[in-house]
């Protein structure tokens, strides 16, 4: 094998820029920063369960956005059977009622930019 | 032949494979996003086979500087005050007489009636041209006969404010949000730069059991009859007694658009 020396000390480099993220967490003690949406305090349960929302909150809005809109029917009926008004304004915005401390926080994270905003306010009006 | 049958059995075989593997993966997404949302309508809606607004323009016009009306259908539905007239958005305005019900109009009319300002907005057509003509269903004509508008859908081609023979449609050429003197209601959506709106004939409030927002302010500031809301297709329904005791007009009747606002002279 030619330049077995080059190709050695490269491949070795390359592992530690490859691997270097563990390495700097373990060196330091801290991991990267995970986003932190403040909850509302006044509701312990939103209108599906945790795991629910946060898997699939955007295919919701989705279809509350239609059978809204569309379809003239307005109170959604949750798995649990609770009901709910289909407003992201009025019903999503009234716990969640700062959009900086709550959807953006994840939204910013994953480099997300929903269209929502462009008309949709949240409690205080903020754009 | 051997290589190529070789070939076509390894990716078959790959293909299946890869279709068992990622079916038990996907079927739970595709039942969660696919399943139609369980919902229901609104209790104490207010309903109708046909809804339609008659205005009393004697009334109307005995209160010439009276904007009661447009000024709290355009707060509620944070609809921004331009004033140049390229850029304007309008849900209900006043228009002169002349212009309003052009037909109506000739050279005897009485000056001070042909420049009298009547009251204007969407005629809910029951032919409406501004429908037929958008491309995305933007804009469709509901059951009850409200001309709705979906923001989410519109591409801002403005077909619709080209097939409209009234003007009732208005385009956002800007961020219409600096424009919103009033102080922006959360309650209610804004819309955004490069989309079309107009009078929806307040559906957020029908839902709640409420008249829409010109009419029943026009109810308090003006008194009952000036503005008159209701399913016209009901025969007990007032609307549907005053256009059988007075006589009623509509703007630019010819079209065949069927406008669904009627106007008591």
């Amino acid at each position: 094998m030619y330049d077995t020396g080059k190709i050695m000390t490269g491949l070795a480099a390359f592992l530690v820029m490859l691997t270097l993220p563990f390495w700097y967490s373990a060196a330091t003690g801290k991991a990267g920063e995970r986003p932190d949406p403040v909850l509302p305090k006044t509701e312990k349960k939103c209108v599906e369960s945790r795991q629910y929302m946060r898997d699939y909150h955007m295919d919701l809005l989705n279809r509350w956005r239609d059978a809204v809109v569309r379809e003239d029917r307005h109170i959604y009926v949750s798995q649990d059977g609770t009901r709910h008004e289909m407003s992201l304004n009025n019903t999503c915005m009234k716990c969640h009622a700062e959009r900086a401390q709550f959807c953006d926080k994840c939204h910013k994270y994953l480099g997300e930019n929903p269209f929502c905003w462009d008309c949709h306010l949240d409690r205080k009006g903020v754009m | 032949m051997d290589e190529s049958r070789r070939a076509f059995l390894k990716t078959a075989g790959c293909a299946i494979l890869g279709a068992g593997l990622a079916a038990p993966i996907a079927a739970p997404i595709a039942s969660a996003v696919a399943g139609a949302v369980s919902a229901e309508a609104m209790p104490g809606e207010l309903k109708a086979a046909r809804w339609a607004l008659v205005v009393d323009v004697k009334k109307c016009l005995q209160r010439e500087n009276c904007r009661a009306c447009i000024d709290a259908c355009h707060v509620a539905h944070n609809v921004p005050l331009i004033k140049d007239p390229a850029h304007e958005i309008k849900w209900i305005w006043k228009e002169p007489f002349k212009d309003t019900f052009e037909a109506e109009a000739h050279p005897y009319l009485e000056k001070e009636l042909a420049d009298k300002q009547v009251l204007v907005l969407c005629n809910h057509c029951d032919n409406p041209p501004c429908v037929r003509v958008c491309p995305t269903k933007a804009t469709w004509k509901r059951a009850d006969g409200i001309v709705m508008m979906d923001q989410h859908r519109c591409i801002g081609c403005r077909y619709c404010i080209a097939g409209c023979p009234y003007g009732s449609r208005s385009f956002n050429w800007q961020d219409p949000r600096p424009f919103i003197t009033t102080g922006i209601k959360p309650e209610y959506p804004t819309r955004m730069k490069g989309v079309v709106e107009k009078c929806t004939f307040c559906t957020e409030r029908l839902v709640k059991g409420l008249a829409p927002a010109c009419v029943e302010v026009c109810n308090k500031v003006a008194g009952p009859g000036t503005m008159t809301f209701g399913d016209i297709r009901d025969p007990g329904s007032e609307v549907a007694r005053m256009l059988k005791t007075g006589f009623s007009i509509r703007r630019k009747p010819a079209l065949g658009t069927e406008p669904q606002i009627f106007y008591l002279v």
